[in-house]
Formats: C-alpha cells, structure tokens, sequence
C-alpha cells in the first residue's frame, strides 16, 4: 500500500483512458462490420480525420521547423511526433534504395497494452488507426505518403513494423481567380 | 510544466480528438435524427471504459468508507486520471442524489461558446455519463447519471443511485 510516486502513475494512467477508449471502439467495430477489412479501413479514415487536426497540436507545442529532406521528416516524426503523443520513439529502418520509403519498427505499441487478438479475427489490424493519424499529419505538410501494416507483434510477429512510403510532394493549391 | 504535466497534456489531446471522431462515426452510422442513438451507444462505450480505468486509478486506494467516500473519490481522483482536473463542486441531497458540478469539462472546451450549439453539446456528455456510471457500478454502486450543459463549457452530473 504505497501512494508514492503518484505523478508518474497519473501519467501512465491518463494514457490510459486513450488506450482503453480505443479498444472499446474497436471492439465495437468488429461488432459493426462483418468483415476485418472494412474495421481497419475505417480505422484508418478515423486516424487520417485526428492526424489532419493533430498537427496543428503538433506545431504549437514542439516550434518544429520545416523539414528539408523525407529522412529528416521521418526523424522528427519518429523523435518528435510520436514521443510526444505516444511516449514511444520508433526506430527508422529498412530504407529503399531510393530514400522514398521506410520502416517504423515500435518496440512498444501503448495502443495495445490490454490487448489479445482473438482467434477468429486474425485479419484485423488493431493498431491501424496508427496508419492514418501520419497520412493525414503528413498531408498537411504537403508529403502524400502511403503507410501500412508490415507486420504486428499482436499477430505473432517479432516486432511491429510500419511502412511509409512517399508518393508525392503536394503543392498549395490555389483557389481559382486568386492568382 | 513538467515532462508529466505534458505528457499528459498531450494524450488528454489525443484522446479529445478521439472522441471527437468517434461521435462523429456514430452519427455517420445512425443517420439524422437518431440523436438518442448515439447517446446510448456512446454511453455505453463510457460504461465499459469507466469500468476498467476505476481499476487502474483505484488501485492502491483503500476501501471506500461509504457512498460518499466513492463518490468523491470520482470527482477527484477519477476525474484527474480521465480528464486532467477536478470536479469543482459537489452537492448532495445527503439521501440518493449527487450533482457534480465541471465548470469547464474537457469534451466540451473544442465547440463554441455560444448558445448555437447547445443541443449539439448534449451528445459530448453522454460518453462522460458512462464512464461515471461504469466507475461506481464497479465499487458496486448502481446508479442512473444524467447531464446537462448549464453555461458551455460548464456542465452538471447528477448522479441518482439506484436501490
């Protein structure tokens, strides 16, 4: 019966409350949808809505400067973005020969900290959402990327493992007549 | 501010933003007009989550002296671990009713201020409701919560046990 260290447990605790509304959401996905692949598209729509918005959080608390190069995007968004909102910094890895694509390897997934894939549902990306909040994030910086699942820990494998690949730098558009 | 206070700054964000999607996704789901609906569901997923984070948060909390003890601790502790603050009042009828007074709850600090979208701002209360539900049921106190926006972002609770 110890009540030290109580700032350091409300941390790990007000984490909590994302991580346990999280998998109540996705629990009732699957109970929505019929198939695992229509849950992890809508939680990819989900993350891409929050990454759009998680930017401008994202901007306002770390004064991050413009990137110049996508390694130096993928630096900040591993060491910067996802230590901020996740308090896990992911390793890059496995870089294409020709810079435009790379690995997120996340040792620790706090999204999945209480849970267990059941047998029955072996198709459901748990972590998806993951995918969408930096396709969105990262839209807003004008980088289109495609980011997908290469493996989960919370499906057998080793390690989790996301992949970015860079498809486009997209310029500002600008509304017609405003030339 | 702290590496703490940030930290959890920063998940608070990330989980307002969830909810934000998540009513949204309901609404999508329900269609127009079916405002009851999603409330419902909403404070469901609340009862579920508020079931287990009582867990987390209660942990190393000696056992609750009586009702009120409970009730409090959820205005306090409970209320600090999901949304970062206190409630900051608390009356009750000393019988079966508890109104918890959030003089600038969480949910609520994203929409307007105005009047406009009061009737909006309902449904951002219902996920709160089922926590709160959720909580007490589990240190075995059945109750009823219903909520009321009274001046955004300012909102009531009340908390009616149930025999």
């Amino acid at each position: 019966m110890s009540r030290q260290g109580r700032p350091q447990d409300t941390r790990k605790v007000s984490g909590e409350l994302f991580s346990l509304t999280y998998g109540a959401l996705v629990a009732q996905l699957v109970r929505d949808y019929e198939k695992d692949e229509e849950v992890n598209q809508q939680l990819d729509k989900m993350g891409y809505n929050i990454g759009v918005r998680l930017i401008e959080d994202f901007f306002a608390r770390s004064q991050q400067g413009r990137c110049h190069d996508f390694a130096q995007a993928a630096d900040v968004l591993t060491k910067v973005g996802f230590k901020m909102f996740l308090g896990v910094v992911p390793t890059v890895a496995n870089w294409s020969a020709k810079g435009d694509e790379f690995s997120l390897i996340l040792d620790q997934n706090p999204l999945v900290d209480f849970v267990e894939l059941p047998e029955t549902h072996q198709g459901l990306l748990y972590s998806n959402i993951i995918c969408g909040v930096i396709r969105g994030a990262l839209e807003m910086v004008q980088l289109e990327v495609k980011v997908w699942f290469v493996q989960d820990q919370l499906r057998g494998s080793d390690s989790t493992e996301i992949r970015v690949k860079f498809l486009k730098k997209l310029e500002d558009a600008v509304p017609a007549g405003e030339d | 501010m702290s590496v703490t206070t940030v930290q959890a700054e920063t998940s608070q964000c990330l989980f307002e933003f969830l909810h934000m999607e998540i009513v949204s996704q309901l609404q999508q789901e329900a269609g127009p007009d079916k405002k009851g609906e999603v409330q419902q569901r909403l404070e469901s997923l609340g009862h579920r989550v508020g079931e287990s984070l009582v867990e987390r948060t209660s942990r190393d909390h000696p056992r609750f002296k009586n009702e009120l003890d409970a009730v409090v601790f959820m205005c306090k502790q409970f209320w600090v671990t999901a949304f970062n603050k206190n409630i900051d009042n608390l009356k009750t009828n000393h019988q079966d009713t508890y109104v918890l007074h959030d003089n600038a709850f969480r949910l609520l600090q994203h929409l307007s201020e105005g009047n406009q979208y009061r009737e909006e701002a309902q449904t951002y209360l219902s996920f709160a409701c089922g926590l709160l539900t959720g909580a007490l049921s589990n240190v075995g106190i059945k109750c009823q919560v219903t909520a009321e926006v009274t001046k955004m972002p300012a909102c009531t609770f009340q908390v009616k046990v149930l025999l």
